[in-house]
């Protein structure tokens, strides 16, 4: 298919919300459904894979598997069903990062229903990014902290997982939540970013950047090269 | 799928001069030849795609010819549609987007006990912050300091940059990096305990700190979670369309557009933050982008309307490294993290044409050079042309699985169209990647229009005529968090008058003065990509 380009004679038929349409193969779903003429507002954000707001449910003909995946980045395929979830209304406790204190006691005060997980691993088949989520949410049951915040970095909160839960949890606002908060304790200042700071309060550098103010591009240009070169080519 | 037929001869001679490649560089380009290479072949130069503003605060001015076609364009509504002593919200600030600079300004607004509301165009979060992969800078290492970012900033920036703002930027950018682990967010660090960090183009020092490579999304969870914990209530789908000023010629609130229902709102606040973000969707000459969807210039357009001056608005800064194949991903950023940590720019004959580490104004130029001129790019089947990154170089020089760990994102995004780069190089051309330019700000970030800020990308000033890597998410938060704290601290020497919308007829009269008569209606607020637009092509002419 790589060899077809997209916009020549080779169509596919996709079927968005049940309606049939023909589009040039190999668009994604997003571009499939502009190509039909939709004007997105919901169900699409960054085209990047990243925000979370285009989230599809798609099906293949002749196939009973549902898939979930991203419109901006899941192509599109001959006889494909879809739809887009764009919002799912899930539940999301409030809490103070600055206080709440990351227990086991705190995740079952603020989502009691995490004890109702019943490991079916439904979640983690829904998510479109192919995140861990049992082993996550797993992972919050054992209280591992830091395994949750280690398993669900790349979650994009799309809610694909709290949508398809028949528990109803909702799997990206704890480990939102987790992660935050583990973040919160390890993220610790070290002696020298301390000292660095401190520096920058006491004016430390303040004379030899009004000294920079003062020149021009071509003044700075000899300190500037001085600069590049001692410094490490490649990095590590 | 792999890469088609008519592209593995070449992709063959990439592979084949991996170890002769290997720990060698290109020689930097001197002053001199930088200077040429950018004048002949980098688009901010060529003149012909560039065109003076004919109306407002900067005429004369150039601009990209798709910017000045929105500028020059009269209001998508008229002012008798809108009832203006019926507001639908009033608040102290309101906050237009919801980006990082959006965000860090009501967050720091609220802690200072002010009312806030935001209005975004989509889904909050969606922005061009929470795409960011590379990192943000800040002088963080003993070998480092404030003053030598100051420097790479400013050469950078060609000397163009307004330097008060510069100062600010790198004296305060340590103390961003403790904001945002306050608030937790997870930065990558050494098992030492220190903030893990790498080089990007133009920066003398490794500066750039990030989350794997998904520094803006870690970076946007976290602030969209707090904003939420602080009950800053935010309006979704629901654009700004324009602005509303009193008869004082102060900016006095919104009329939004809420999406779902067409219906128009209006906002009466006593302070507003445009935090709009970038243009990319505009397709400023022709060149696909890495931008998000509502990436439209609607900041800049509703803030020009009101009379805000803006700066290097002619300048948009092309990313060297967009994806060229497969043509689903085109346009789509990859990370200088990986030229970075390596990765070398080659020509279809697997040879190096440019350092890896070239400002970014610098390589694209060379690749636009390499890829038209030199005629040394490498085909794809959709005509798109290209010059290949060599991101098997990675594992050879950090050790197996380096690639695969650092970047995630990139490597399953590549290896769904069956393309594994820690065996074989991807393909990249240019890409619209930044507005350098926008609306002047203060370093508390008022606009020329009273109780009017701008913060983030929709500003200029700080980068000059080019943005060095890292120093974006760097900027959004230091003048996202001055704009929100000035402007809290302005409320009570706010002193209203009558709203109105007159600015509008007044600006559509300036049109007609000089003879504009176009069907073109701004802000654009969404590009149209229904039917056959939805087939992307690179259009731009090359630069001559
Ligand atoms: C793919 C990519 C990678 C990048 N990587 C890096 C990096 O590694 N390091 C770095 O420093 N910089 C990077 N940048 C640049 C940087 O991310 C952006 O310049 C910066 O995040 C802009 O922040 P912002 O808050 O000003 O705008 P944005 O984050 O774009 O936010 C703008 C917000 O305003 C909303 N909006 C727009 N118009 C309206 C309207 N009319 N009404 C209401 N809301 C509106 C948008 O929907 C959005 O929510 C990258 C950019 C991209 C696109």
């Amino acid at each position: 298919m790589s060899e077809q380009k997209s916009g020549d004679a080779y169509f596919i038929t996709i079927y968005i919300y049940g309606k049939k349409y023909e589009v040039p193969a190999g668009l994604t779903i997003m571009k499939s459904m502009e190509y039909s003429g939709y004007r997105l507002t919901r169900g699409c954000g960054c085209r990047g894979g990243v925000c979370g707001a285009c989230s599809s449910i798609y099906r293949i003909k002749d196939n009973p598997k549902w898939h979930i995946g991203l419109a901006c980045q899941t192509t599109a395929e001959d006889g494909m069903y879809v739809m887009q979830l764009p919002y799912v209304p899930a539940y999301r406790a409030m809490y103070d990062v600055n206080v709440t204190q990351c227990t086991d006691e705190t995740i079952l005060s603020l989502y009691p229903n995490l004890k109702r997980c019943m490991g079916c691993n439904t979640c983690t088949n829904s998510c479109p990014v192919g995140i861990n989520v049992l082993g996550y949410v797993s992972a919050l049951l054992r209280g591992d902290f830091e395994t949750a915040r280690h398993l669900s970095m790349e979650c994009i909160m799309c809610g694909m997982c709290a949508a398809r839960c028949p528990a109803e949890l909702a799997p990206m606002n704890m480990a939102m939540m987790v992660r935050r908060l583990v973040g919160k304790k390890t993220q610790v200042n070290t002696a020298q970013f301390s000292e660095r700071l401190k520096n920058i309060r006491a004016g430390k550098w303040t004379d030899e950047i009004h000294k920079y103010m003062g020149m021009d591009k071509v003044a700075l240009q000899p300190i500037y090269k001085e600069l590049q070169s001692s410094s490490k080519r490649v990095d590590v | 799928m792999a890469y088609p037929a008519m592209m593995m001869p070449s992709v063959q001679k990439a592979n084949a001069t991996r170890q002769a490649r290997f720990q060698k560089a290109h020689p930097e380009l001197t002053v001199e030849e930088k200077a040429k290479l950018l004048q002949d072949f980098h688009p901010d130069f060529n003149v012909k795609v560039k065109t003076p503003l004919r109306v407002g605060a900067n005429e004369g001015d150039l601009a990209p010819m798709e910017l000045a076609k929105l500028i020059e364009a009269p209001s998508r509504i008229s002012p008798g549609e809108v009832n203006l002593d019926k507001p639908d919200y009033c608040t102290d600030i309101l906050v237009i987007g919801t980006g990082g600079a959006g965000l860090s300004a009501a967050i720091t607004a609220k802690a200072r006990g002010a009312n806030v509301l935001i209005a975004t165009k989509l889904r909050s979060g969606d922005s061009n912050t929470i795409m960011a992969e590379g990192g943000i800078a800040a002088a963080t290492d003993p070998d480092d300091s404030p003053a030598i970012h100051y420097v790479d900033t400013i050469i950078g920036g060609r000397g163009t940059n307004v330097v008060d703002l510069v100062e600010i930027l790198v004296t305060e950018a340590p103390f961003i990096l403790e904001w945002l682990c306050s608030l937790g967010v997870n930065f990558d660090r050494r098992a030492d305990g220190s903030l893990f960090n790498h080089r990007p183009g133009g920066h003398s020092r490794r500066r750039s700190h990030s989350i794997m490579d998904l520094t803006g999304l870690e970076i946007m969870r976290v602030l969209s979670d707090e904003a939420r914990n602080q009950e800053i209530p935010i309006l979704e789908f629901s654009p700004a369309v324009e602005l509303i000023m009193d008869d004082k010629g102060q900016c006095a609130g919104a009329v939004l557009k809420n999406l779902d229902n067409g219906k128009l709102l209006v906002v009466k606040s006593k302070v507003v933050i445009m935090a709009t973000g970038g243009l990319g969707r505009i397709h400023p000459l022709g060149f696909p982008t890495s931008n998000h969807y509502g990436a439209t210039a609607d900041g800049i357009v509703m803030g020009y309307r009101t009379g805000a001056k803006l700066i290097y608005i002619e300048s948009v800064q092309f990313h060297p490294t967009g994806t060229a194949w497969p043509e689903q991903l085109l346009g789509l950023l990859i990370s200088e993290a990986l030229r970075a940590q390596g990765a070398q720019v080659i020509n279809c004959e697997g040879e190096m044409f440019a350092f890896n580490l070239e400002t970014r104004d610098a390589l694209a130029a060379a690749i636009i050079r390499e890829c038209n001129a030199r005629g040394k790019g490498v085909v794809t089947p959709a005509g798109i042309v290209g010059a290949w990154l060599d991101t098997p170089l990675i594992d050879m020089i950090h050790g197996p699985g380096t690639f695969e760990r650092r970047f995630a994102g990139i490597y399953t995004r590549f290896m769904g169209y069956g393309i594994n780069p820690k065996e074989e190089p991807i393909l990249v051309y240019p890409t619209q990647h930044y507005q350098n330019g926008g609306m002047v700000i203060t370093p508390k970030g008022e606009t020329t229009v009273p109780n009017l800020y701008a913060a983030g990308e929709v500003s200029g000033g700080v980068h000059g005529q080019n943005r060095l890597g890292a120093n974006s998410l760097l900027d959004i938060f230091v003048f996202g968090r001055r704009a929100g704290e000035a402007a809290a601290e302005h409320l009570s020497s706010v002193k209203q008058g009558k709203p109105t919308l007159e600015h509008l007829n007044a600006y559509n009269k300036a049109l007609e003065k000089v003879g504009i008569a176009t069907d073109v209606r701004s802000p654009m607020i969404l590009p149209d990509y229904r039917f056959e637009k939805a087939l992307t092509k690179i259009t731009h002419m090359e630069a001559q």
